[in-house]
């Protein structure tokens, strides 16, 4: 048995140690908000925060997160009140929204590092694929939740 | 009650809009018997109105977020005259479309015509309904309706001072048939429509409450995952399954003809088995077909027969005249794979007489038709549960994956949900086709074009979905548009098509053959423009009649800052061209590095789309249209090796992200008119030729060949 700790609440699993954490989440949990995307880490719609980490999980084994505290989507706020969850809401961010879970958890934990960012440092930590092309708004809600953040109340 | 057409012989109106995360969670609910389940509210089969005066509004097109949904819903609350934030959206039922003769029409969400196919009918049936709820009231008031008026989901009648909610008519409503079908509005009498309004569907996409096909649950289910022959035309030989068979939570191999399948209790036990198979396939006939192969049987068809796609005019004497001044170039595109950030999936609960698939579709009419007949279960006994489509572009039409679920289905009798990995899903796509053109133009003394050429040489999409019987006439709308239908003033035509297939399937792409075509015809025209010593902007506007055409040309040039000066290494190209009912233009500006790199910096956008339902969501859809044309034009490229395809995931076949995305400016100018045009499509084929434009502006050298990845641009 495998204890991990998803949203402040403790789960006991049966499940192997190099199960993705993506398909735990998914399939054991049931938290369908974080996404299957390629599963190579490379278009981040599998993106938790992990110790307020952004990590892709379709690659993390459950191994690697026991002891730590994992957020998914769905544990970021109880009512969409998350300051980059209302920023999304404010630039009406989502096209078909498959990938917006993952870009909200990565622009959440980069804001804890960066709560003043310029353009270029959104181009670098954002490296999440959107196929519908949200980008320009992902980099305005950016913006806008760094405000709300500091409490300029954009 | 009875639903579907209404007494008056209009239609059923009824929809929901997700006003928050809860509204969408019910939205796929299952539709259990839908032929008798209407509620006593339903006014017709789009809406209904709740006794709290909400609205429901059924919708026959899916979301797959091009914000089709707002749209309707927001002509739909137009005419009704409610009040919009009461309004909510459900998708309109498959099966009751089957089993009520197509009362909710195709369902298919294609073509850029989610709301140009419907917006009339949508807009009647909110008209109809509100004529009959102030009729209802007019009668419980017992005074002439016209002395009525409604706004904010009321009727009211001033005269008494008397004033009642739609939802307290709306029984009533249901009951009256209406002497004549009301007039709908004319756009000037807009109040909601073409006001930038939040799309519905945004909350439920921020929390991870929106439900994906992906997102299916159904008690007792297992997982499958699939895995198909390299090449297209092989077929499974064998496969040992002694090498998973004591892996935990494997429950069966199933052999399909060209593909096999593990099936798991959960679907990460089902992925690492199936990568520890091997599975042995035995070569089909295109087994040696490679890319360099197929790039030479594209040009060389440009040799072979051709059918005459239009012809005005003698462009032969044209181009033979004395004097004349040719231009003569051809160009190339590869095959492009759609690459949803949803992967195909497809889950299925089999029963004797029943079978339920969710699934996300642009197509649940042929999702319904083909489940029955893979099944063998009677067609009104499917039903669809279609939640959020996590990206379609075409793809969703045709569902490979569904094939593979059935079969998986009855091979284990369980609820199945498959998922394609991503590798699946990009190596067993249906790609944009690959294609070659060749140019000859002629111009005049005076710089002028006298002629244009055009030999074409593409797929067929309908050949290769339906059979090589398909399209007798050799002529496919989808290879020739934007060529054969160009909008310049060219004295004399002559294109020509050959339809050539190879053994790799294509389907339709974002933009169809627009996306291909424009930058053909868009690149070709800048050529000329060069060959004519001209300005691309002022040639192409010497050519150009239409008003729709020059107000959009001016515009960009203008907001693009045509002309003015940039430094060394950075230049400006244009396209303009019309697609899906829409006309586009875009100025790209570029900076090309000494050592070859391109930055495209920004894309100015103009559209004319005659009339803006939201602007909201068409300004996403421009810019969104922009990135998936600068993805595939930059780095789109799928090649084939031993008769497959090489690319398999976002490593080999990479996404534009953030960091390359350019400034992207949108310009709505719509002009009015009797149609609406195309959104979801038309910002997707001017992006490549206009940033080639720029290409050349900034470099001296043209692209013919896409994608730009593979150029070289150096200048040291």
């Amino acid at each position: 048995m495998i204890t991990i700790r998803v949203n402040g609440k403790q789960h006991q699993l049966d499940v192997e140690p190099d199960a993705p954490l993506l398909w735990v989440l998914r399939d054991e949990l049931g938290l369908t908000g974080t996404k299957f995307g390629c599963g190579i880490a490379q278009c981040g719609a599998c993106t938790v925060q992990v110790n307020g980490v952004a990590m892709r999980t379709c690659v993390l084994p459950l191994s690697a997160v026991v002891g730590k505290d994992i957020t998914t989507i769905e544990g970021l706020s109880a009512d969409i009140t998350h300051p980059v969850q209302k920023a999304w809401l404010a630039e009406d961010v989502p096209q078909c929204g498959y990938c917006q879970s993952g870009q909200i958890m990565s622009a959440a934990a980069f804001l804890k590092a960066h709560p003043e960012p310029t353009d270029a440092d959104i181009d670098k930590a954002m490296t999440n694929v959107c196929r519908c092309g949200t980008y320009p708004r992902i980099k305005k809600a950016i913006h806008r939740a760094a405000a709300l953040v500091a409490g300029k109340g954009v | 009650m009875t639903c579907g057409l209404s007494a008056a012989g209009g239609l059923a109106i009824g929809m929901v809009l997700p006003r928050s995360a809860k509204a969408w969670a019910g939205l796929p609910a299952l539709p259990s018997s839908p032929e008798n389940s209407a509620p006593p509210n339903e006014i017709n089969a789009w809406l209904v109105i709740e006794p709290d005066s909400s609205v429901l509004v059924r919708m026959a097109h899916s979301e797959l977020g091009q914000g089709t949904t707002t749209a309707l819903a927001m002509l739909v609350a137009e005419e009704l005259g409610c009040d919009w934030s009461k309004v909510k959206c459900e998708y309109a039922s498959s099966n009751r479309n089957l089993r009520q003769n197509g009362v909710y029409k195709s369902q298919s969400t294609v073509g850029s015509r989610g709301l140009r196919s419907s917006v009339q009918f949508m807009q009647q049936a909110g008209a109809s309904a509100r004529a009959r709820l102030v009729e209802a009231a007019a009668r419980r008031w017992d005074v002439p309706a016209v002395a009525c008026r409604w706004a904010d989901g009321k009727v009211t009648h001033a005269a008494s001072g008397r004033s009642l909610d739609y939802g307290a008519l709306c029984q009533e409503a249901t009951k009256i048939t209406l002497a004549q079908e009301p007039e709908i509005k004319t756009p000037d009498q807009f109040k909601l429509v073409g006001k930038w309004t939040a799309r519905l569907d945004t909350a439920p996409k921020l929390d991870g409450s929106a439900q994906f096909g992906i997102d299916a649950q159904v008690p007792g289910m297992v997982y499958a995952a699939v895995v198909s022959c390299p090449e297209w035309g092989g077929k499974l030989q064998s496969v040992d399954e002694a090498v998973i068979k004591d892996q935990r939570g494997v429950i069966a191999v199933v052999k399909l003809d060209d593909a096999v399948a593990v099936v798991a209790d959960r679907y990460w036990r089902a992925k690492s088995a199936l990568a520890k198979l091997k599975p042995v396939w035995a070569p089909g006939a295109n087994a040696g077909v490679d890319s360099a192969q197929l790039d030479k049987a594209y040009r060389d068809a440009l040799d072979g027969s051709m059918v005459v796609a239009r012809k005005d005019g003698d462009a032969t004497a044209a181009l033979l005249a004395p004097g004349a001044k040719l231009v003569e170039a051809v160009y190339e595109v590869p095959y492009l794979a759609h690459a949803p950030m949803e992967p195909l999936n497809a889950t299925v609960d089999l029963k004797a007489n029943r079978l339920d698939v969710w699934i996300s579709t642009q197509s649940p009419m042929d999702v319904l038709k083909l489940a029955a007949s893979e099944s063998g279960v009677a067609p009104e006994n499917v039903y669809v549960h279609n939640g959020f489509v996590g990206g379609g572009f075409g793809r969703r039409t045709k569902h490979d994956e569904l094939v593979h679920a059935i079969a998986v289905a009855k091979a284990v009798k369980k609820p199945v949900k498959l998922i394609w990995s991503r590798e699946q899903d990009i190596r067993r796509d249906r790609y944009r086709p690959q294609a070659a053109v060749r140019f000859k133009a002629a111009l005049n003394a005076k710089g002028q074009a006298t002629a244009l050429q055009g030999r074409i040489a593409v797929g067929s999409l309908l050949r290769s979905l339906g059979g090589p019987n398909a399209v007798p006439t050799g002529i496919e709308p989808m290879a020739v548009e934007t060529i054969a239908t160009h909008a310049y003033k060219i004295p004399s035509n002559d294109i020509g098509v050959q339809l050539k297939n190879a053994h790799v399937p294509v389907m339709f792409w974002r933009s169809v053959g627009a996306s291909q075509n424009s930058f053909f015809i868009e690149s070709f025209i800048d050529e000329m423009a060069h060959a004519a010593g001209q300005d691309p902007y002022l040639f192409r506007r010497a050519m150009l009649e239409r008003p729709d055409y020059l107000a959009v040309l001016d515009t960009m040039a203008k907001k693009g800052n045509w002309g003015d000066p940039l430094a060394p290494g950075r230049g400006r190209g244009m396209a303009i061209v019309e697609t899906y009912g829409t006309v586009t233009g875009q100025v790209a500006e570029v900076t090309v590095s000494p050592m070859g790199k391109v930055k495209v910096d920004r894309i100015v956008c103009v559209v004319d789309c005659y009339h803006a339902a939201n602007p909201n969501t068409i300004a996403q859809q421009i810019e969104g249209g922009v990135v998936f044309g600068l993805t595939a034009a930059l780095y789109g490229e799928i090649t084939i090796k031993n008769g497959g395809p090489v690319q398999g995931n976002f490593d080999t076949y990479p996404m534009l992200r953030m960091a390359e995305t350019p400034k992207i400016e949108v310009y709505l100018q719509p002009s009015g008119g009797k149609s609406w045009g195309g959104i979801g499509e038309p910002s997707v084929a001017p992006v490549a030729p206009a940033v080639c434009n720029a290409i050349f502006a900034a470099t001296g050298k043209r692209v013919r060949k896409l994608p730009l990845k593979n150029l070289d641009l150096k200048s040291v």
